[in-house]
């Protein structure tokens, strides 16, 4: 039996009537737009991921960390990208060839107003995307709004729990890690009747998919890793998540999400080989696996990367640094306005930090991704409003 | 694999057959429902040996045992293979020193030779998983045998509140230290003293990084989290100001540097001599060379350079601040009462904080006789913690199980892990944190492990498992508790069980056993 004919054989056996499958009976669209959105969790150093390498400012307020100016043959140096910016060397494999193509746009001093510089809080900010001092929903996403303003574009994070940019949508919203064993345990008797004793409860729904949605992804990956043409290599860490993410994203879901931890290094972080390089080269192999299991459908597929903030400009006494507030966030994807540094800019220097101390904020992430959003989906002005309140969408041009 | 040998009805016949009644709760009275709703909440969930207290004491006169804490030695049954763990009979100053040796055993390694170097590197994160689960498992085997259940889950809290991340660096060293001998002894005691123990541990000052927090080279993350996250909340009134303020006097607060040729012990002798102004606890050590004493503005009150006892007047401020009681009760309430504990409980228990000076216990109190509970009762979803360790309970009443790893992945699998919150919020105990669509698949996953007995809680430390049948979860205790109060769907389910391993997955699976 193929996944299309148990989904047919479950929904129409009369011992599943909880069972809802989310739209997931029928695959969407084979051209809708995909979007998926990646949380590095903890604040990632992005002043040297991508380096102002023309701030002499740079140089100074980083003695041990700061990553070399742009020479020739020298491995270890920043790859220019412009007069001013360059990438972390790190990620020369994976992301460049991305940049080269026009397929990714960075945009610097990209954040939110939240200014508390707590991880949980501008975490819980960012992804509430509510605007600031608001007492809003505690429990209401913004992705999960987006969900709630389109049809046919089935939404899924893939994480172990339900993350609050995904909570409270006015539909049930799968989730899934795909890190680990994803096999299927319970027979459709089984679940039927597991389903059966929620069927009077808040959690119906939750059970119900859960349990489904094990069964399909199981079948599903089986059946990827048996067509052999892909020939997909033995990927590691968040490269083989994100070949399993394609999976998913190619046929059924259009909506995704995924975190990423581990960014928060105050101490030791290193530059072009340490924890901060090997958290960069992990996520960059992630996402260039991730474009190459599209296919062609990674024309159809925008990716951002976000952090709840930027960290400190200068280093700590400890070799790392501590919490900041602008940060660089990545557009990518197969027909995104790439290979430029999009959205407002100020010189990289003394006078120009926050407090002394950070990145500003130019680009508010409300403001555009409201416009990213609009020219993905063709989302008007109320409907933005819903997704982010107050927000002043601003489009700059990304796909 | 035993499939289903009989047909239901026939089961169920044979099931009925096989329960007789405790012994002695043929003479004692049943617990009313509201008894053991409300037990299921001040226990981490039923054996016999709580419910059997329960109906020698009353309600009041147990909770009143449970409160007052006391010593709690570990439970007799799991005692052996607790001591068999080297984190609980080994300092932690002793263990630091075998760390490094274990490090300089892969440094040694000659990096020509990379097949070597790779073994010597897999070797050694053996050892580190080894040391994270021992600590794990002594946490949740206690949780799981204690007695003292209210004190267990209180632990457990607290570890949660004053959360710690055991993959970070050298912290998970500290992970047992922190639970025996900074959590435990003050879980029902001053909040105060909590704080302060916390701030004095070993774990707590590398996770959050205050041992790198010196004069001239400060770092703010603990000054921070200490008043956001473990005392007054975000938004209580404080200031960048008092964060950076706060982060000064908490300046040369760390550990005894363990380097050099002086070491004994994993401990700088050159640091053991008592000098002025030096504070040791352990390895706790105040530095006053480290320590900017300058004067300090904090919380609107005047903070005069001394040392040591600024941090003692600052975190008196903090946690006599009105916001520290109303967060510590909403944050307790939320825990066991409801998600959206009703703000007159909450008063309560603040207004209790207040004039008991942060008593736990008493606060405890207020909140367990207080009418408010049996409004939420069976509305609580629990977490995964709670659900694992009160599935062991009901599974085993109080057997002992051989190998505890089982707990500690399927706590993983569950995505609440021991000493696993990265960020020091620690995890969430709503019900909408637990209950999305991927979780509720993984818990009935867990379910099934443990209520089919295929797993490895029984093997040996040569790693035989023996051949196990499935628990008897249709016992006397599930008859006299939660039997009477199952709903008619969960009636249903188990009625179409086919074998004792489905009853006793459906039973851990369902609705009436997650919520409390």
């Amino acid at each position: 039996m193929n996944r299309r004919e148990f989904l047919l054989a479950a929904a129409g056996a009369a011992a599943l009537p909880a069972l809802s499958f989310s739209g997931r009976l029928f695959a969407a669209p084979a051209n809708s737009p995909r979007f998926l959105f990646v949380f590095l969790r903890g604040g990632y150093d992005c002043n040297n991921f991508l380096v102002p390498y023309s701030s002499d400012f740079y140089y100074e307020s980083r003695p041990t960390l700061a990553i070399a100016k742009p020479g020739a043959n020298h491995p270890n140096a920043v790859i220019p990208l412009d007069a001013n910016w360059g990438l972390n060397p790190v990620v020369r494999d994976a992301i460049y060839p991305l940049w080269q193509k026009k397929q990714i746009a960075f945009i610097p001093f990209a954040g939110t107003d939240d200014l508390s510089r707590s991880h949980f809080e501008t975490q819980d900010n960012i992804e509430r995307g509510e605007p600031l001092n608001t007492s809003g929903n505690f429990r209401s996403g913004f992705l999960a709004r987006l969900s709630s303003q389109l049809t046919g574009v089935p939404a899924i994070a893939f994480t172990n729990s339900l993350p609050l940019s995904f909570q409270g949508a006015s539909k049930d919203i799968p989730n899934i890690s795909l890190k680990g064993n994803t096999k299927a345990n319970f027979d459709q008797r089984q679940s039927a009747i597991l389903a059966g004793m929620y069927k009077n409860t808040p959690l119906a729904s939750a059970a119900a998919d859960g349990l489904s949605l094990r069964t399909t992804v199981s079948m599903d990956l089986q059946n990827e890793m048996t067509a052999a043409s892909r020939g997909a290599p033995n990927a590691s860490g968040f490269a083989q998540e994100t070949q399993r993410i394609a999976t998913l994203m190619r046929d059924q879901y259009r909506l995704g999400f995924v975190d990423v931890g581990g960014w928060d290094t105050h101490v030791n972080q290193g530059n072009v080989t340490g924890g901060l390089a090997n958290n960069l080269r992990n996520l960059s192999d992630g996402l260039a696996a991730y474009a190459a299991a599209l296919g062609k459908d990674w024309d159809n597929t925008v990716v951002v990367v976000v952090s709840e903030f930027g960290r400190t400009f200068r280093e700590n006494g400890d070799r790392g640094t501590d919490h900041g507030h602008g940060t660089v966030h990545w557009v990518l994807g197969g027909k995104v306005n790439g290979g430029r540094i999009a959205g407002e800019q100020v010189a990289v220097t003394q006078q120009n930090l926050l407090q002394n101390r950070d990145y500003q904020v130019l680009n508010n992430y409300r403001d555009i991704y409201s416009g990213l959003l609009a020219r993905v989906w063709g989302l008007k002005g109320n409907q933005l409003q819903a997704i982010f309140p107050q927000a002043k969408p601003r489009d700059l041009q990304l796909v | 694999m035993p499939t289903a040998p009989f047909r239901c009805s026939t089961y169920l016949a044979l099931l009925l057959l096989a329960v007789t009644p405790l012994a002695r709760a043929t003479d004692s009275q049943a617990l009313s429902a509201g008894d053991i709703a409300w037990l299921r909440r001040a226990s981490f969930g039923l054996d016999s040996a709580t419910v059997e207290r329960y109906r020698e004491l009353g309600r009041t006169r147990f909770l009143d045992e449970q409160l007052a804490g006391g010593d709690d030695p570990l439970p007799p049954v799991v005692a052996p293979l607790i001591n068999s763990y080297e984190v609980y009979t080994t300092s932690p100053a002793k263990l630091i020193a075998e760390y490094r040796d274990e490090q300089k055993k892969v440094k040694e390694v000659d990096a020509a030779d990379t097949n070597a170097k790779e073994m010597a590197k897999k070797d050694f994160q053996m050892y580190r998983r080894d040391l994270y689960k021992q600590s794990a498992e002594v946490e949740l085997l206690r949780a799981i045998y204690g007695r003292n259940q209210l004190k267990e889950q209180m632990v457990w809290f607290w570890l949660n509140h004053f959360n710690v991340y055991a993959a970070k660096g050298g912290v998970g060293l500290f992970a047992t230290d922190y639970e025996e001998n900074t959590i435990r002894p003050h879980a029902l005691g001053k909040f105060k003293d909590l704080v302060m123990a916390t701030l004095e541990s070993p774990a707590m000052q590398l996770y959050l990084d205050n041992a790198h927090n010196v004069r001239g080279k400060t770092n703010e993350n603990y000054a921070r989290e200490l008043m956001e996250l473990h005392t007054l909340g975000v938004n209580a009134g404080y200031t960048q100001q008092d964060v950076q303020q706060l982060a000064l006097i908490l300046t040369g607060a760390g550990i005894l540097p363990q380097h050099g040729r002086n070491a004994v012990d994993g401990i700088d002798a050159r640091f053991l001599n008592q000098r002025p102004g030096m504070v040791r606890n352990g390895l706790f050590a105040f530095l006053p060379g480290r320590h900017d004493y300058s004067t300090k503005e904090f919380l609107g009150h005047t903070i005069k350079g001394s040392g040591f006892d600024e941090i003692e007047q600052a975190v008196d401020l903090i946690v006599h601040q009105p916001a520290c009681a109303q967060f510590i009760s909403r944050k307790l309430a939320a825990y066991f009462v409801s998600d959206d504990p009703p703000p007159a409980l909450v008063n309560a228990m603040a207004e209790t904080f207040q004039r008991t000076d942060g008593d736990i216990a008493a606060v405890l109190r207020t909140m367990f006789l207080s009418n408010s509970i049996a409004a939420g009762y069976g509305k609580k979803f629990k977490d995964p913690t709670q659900f694992l360790v009160s599935a062991m309970r009901l599974s085993y009443d109080g057997r002992p199980i051989t190998n505890a790893d089982p707990l500690v992945n399927w706590l993983n699998q569950m995505a609440e892990p021991m000493y696993g919150h990265v960020t020091p919020d620690g995890f969430a105990s709503d019900n909408a944190s637990w209950s999305s669509s991927g979780q509720m698949a993984k818990r009935f996953d867990v379910a099934r492990a443990i209520g089919s007995g295929r797993n490895r809680l029984f093997a040996t430390a040569d790693g035989e498992v023996p051949h196990a049948d499935p628990p008897m979860l249709n016992s006397a205790l599930f008859q006299q508790t939660l039997a009477p109060g199952l709903s008619d769907a969960t009636r249903d389910a188990l009625a179409k069980a086919s074998s004792q391993v489905e009853w006793n997955t459906f039973l851990l699976s369902s609705p009436d056993f997650n919520y409390r």
